[in-house]
């Protein structure tokens, strides 16, 4: 066995692969053993059903918000309708899993693929259109899809919402929180994994190519819409499992969350965590969701304290309140989100005493 | 033949009330358009900047019982200030930054103000007390226009005669119009770019704030309804050509025919959304609008 490598003192690459590693050291390697180890053995047997509820919406937000990734921090894309393609995949999951009878484990990567070609269909625009003019063009599809989703009753049953039928996976019935769990951060940490190995491909050169310029990338020769497409495509695909596993999770789905503001809880999501970072979609999933559950806890405590119920009301403005605040904090002052706040901490551990 | 009276009535009605509906998307859209204009900054705080004005109308109004000339005034001069403060506290620091963390904040300002009105004044409707003489009804056969119509159009036709006089004439606004056109260039010979920013979203707030008392009178103020039509604000911006004053005002009347053509003729429940599919495909033959200025690109 090698040497276990943990203490740079400079950069000392000398090939592009060193330059490509996912881990620099083997200390990141050894602490991500750890981590999967207590994520895996440790953290669902100590957590109690509501703990594991929060961590599952932890997850299946991550998930979604790591397609958002590719496309907002990695190919500079700026979407607005990610929330309903959210909804395309619950729906596409949900349709399959009642008309069609298709398991849990065929129907969750088909509502991706689903998802991935109705996202390619509102990239479309992407041929003509840049910058804001693409953000608009986002914001109609979300439009468009919200309203297809409640009127298009034949397929959606519209507003009644569908109740799915319990996912099974190799014969045992994922019906407790803990079961989900290990389906849901399975998924994720595959996804994770696949979406930081596309970034060192020449797919992801591509995408960050098209986001730094461009006019430039296109002259190098890359085929810019193609790999827009192909960024739209892959983003909706994660956005596509999302939802399904979402919609297999709650059991029964409505359009009603699939709404911009879940679009935009996804892009604040990504800005929080850090725009261009696999792990910072993670952190920034993990934020929100936190803040959210703690505002809901806050509003349940003043509401029992016996204020009036009308008070309960406006309290559900102060988080609206306190979400944009969180948003424009963060822009104002960390642009670069949790990721760059973890790796200024890191680097100050490293470099202690001397930090400059 | 009574039958097809009737249809020509309906049909009558129907361009009467379009177009008093894209008035009012036009007269939302204009401060949105200057602040465009001037700092290529899309607002999506747009909605919440209408809402402001028509509620601090309602609180002076009501509340105050100030007489309504001098609450309209207030209000106006309150709306540009707001504008001013906006403007210096979140979007100075932004200035260079790149164009999501500027969407970004100015969606987490409509949240932040979205949530601060709904926790002030609660997701009910509040009207305001009749004002308007019923002398400026308009009956033109069967066909109805109310006076808050009238008025609206009235007012609507004067602001764009002084915007209009304002860019052409003016310093400031030929000032404003050299930012828009070329930044860098505008600076170098010496326009003061960070006090035009800061003046042109002053303005837009004061455009809003008036458009939102407009939209008050009309409807009531509800906050979610009235914030509701920033985002309606897209389609016609888009239409009009994203810097064009005057397409704004033009893309919001027939986004207005549009909707009341689609929900009178083909269904109600298509109304809302035909704005958009709109916006795609004009997005997609003809993206800087109708009246929009070009953007040639340069590598």
């Amino acid at each position: 066995m090698r040497k276990l490598q943990f203490h740079p003192c400079g950069n000392f690459n000398e090939r592009y692969e060193q330059e490509l590693a996912i881990f620099e050291t083997d200390f990141g390697r050894v602490w991500l053993w750890i981590g999967l180890f207590v994520l895996f053995a440790v953290i669902p047997v100590i957590s109690g059903p509501y703990m594991l509820y929060v961590l599952n919406m932890i997850g299946i937000a991550s998930i979604a918000a790591i397609g958002l990734n590719i496309l907002i921090g990695f190919t500079g894309q700026i979407s607005l309708g990610h929330g309903a393609f959210l909804g395309v995949g619950a729906y596409s999951g949900a349709i399959l899993a009642i008309s069609l009878g298709f398991p849990f484990w065929l129907a969750v990567p088909a509502a991706g693929i689903i998802t991935a070609m109705v996202g390619m269909v509102f990239g479309i625009p992407s041929v003509r259109l840049k910058g804001l003019y693409l953000t608009i063009a986002t914001l109609a599809g979300q439009f468009i899809i919200e309203y297809d989703l409640v009127h298009w009753e034949g397929l959606t049953r519209g507003t009644m919402g569908i109740i799915l039928p319990t996912a099974t996976i190799f014969g045992m019935e994922l019906d407790s929180d803990r079961s989900f769990f290990y389906v849901i951060y399975i998924c994720l940490v595959c996804i994770a994994l696949i979406a930081v190995n596309i970034m060192r491909t020449k797919y992801g050169r591509a995408f960050i190519a098209i986001r730094d310029n461009d006019r430039a990338a296109e002259g190098m020769g890359i085929p810019i819409f193609y790999y827009k497409l192909l960024s739209f495509g892959i983003s909706s695909f994660y956005a596509g499992i999302a939802g399904a596993i979402w919609a297999f999770y709650m059991i029964s789905i409505t359009t009603e969350p699939f709404t911009l503001g879940l679009s935009i809880e996804y892009i604040a999501i990504v800005i929080i965590g850090g725009l261009g970072s696999i792990p910072g979609a993670i952190y920034g999933a993990i934020f929100i969701t936190g803040l959210n559950e703690i505002l809901r806890w806050a509003t349940d405590i003043f509401m029992n304290m016996g204020i009036s119920t009308g008070f309960g009301l406006n309290l559900a403005a102060l988080r609206e309140f306190v979400f944009g605040l969180v948003i424009v904090l963060f822009i104002l002052f960390e642009p670069k989100g949790l990721a760059e706040v973890w790796r200024i901490i890191r680097s100050n551990f490293r470099l202690w005493p001397f930090s400059y | 033949m009574a039958c097809k009276g009737a249809n020509m009535e309906f049909f009558l009605q129907l361009l009467v009330n379009g177009l008093s509906v894209g008035l009012l998307y036009g007269l939302s859209a204009l401060g949105f358009v200057m602040i465009f204009k001037s700092s290529s900054v899309l607002n999506f705080a747009h909605g919440e900047l209408l809402t402001i004005g028509a509620f601090l109308f309602l609180v002076l109004v009501t509340w105050a019982r100030l007489p309504i000339p001098f609450a309209f005034l207030i209000t106006l001069i309150g709306c540009f200030t707001l504008g001013f403060i906006v403007e210096r506290l979140f979007l100075r620091p932004l200035i260079g930054e790149s164009l999501i963390y500027v969407i970004m904040l100015t969606v987490g300002l409509a949240s932040m103000f979205k949530g601060l009105l709904l926790f002030v004044f609660g997701g009910n409707l509040h009207t305001y007390p009749d004002f308007l003489p019923e002398g400026l009804a308009i009956h033109f056969g069967a066909i109805y226009v109310p006076p808050v119509y009238v008025a609206s159009s009235i007012i609507g036709i004067i602001f764009l005669l002084l915007f209009g006089l304002f860019f052409k004439y003016s310093p400031q606004g030929i000032y404003m119009r050299s930012v828009a056109d070329n930044q860098t260039a505008s600076l170098s010979l010496g326009v003061h770019v960070k006090k035009v920013f800061a003046l042109s979203w002053a303005i837009a707030a004061l455009v809003a704030g008036m458009s939102g008392i407009v939209l008050g009178i009309i409807n009531g103020t509800n906050v979610h309804e009235i914030s509701a039509i920033g985002l309606k604000v897209f389609p016609v911006v888009i239409l009009g050509g994203l810097d064009s004053i005057g397409g704004a005002i033009i893309g919001g009347i027939i986004i207005g025919l549009l909707e009341t053509f689609t929900g009178g003729y083909i269904s109600p429940s298509l109304r809302d959304v035909i704005p958009y599919i709109v916006l795609v495909f004009i997005l997609l033959v003809k993206p800087y609008g109708l009246f929009g200025l070009v953007e040639i690109e340069r590598v």
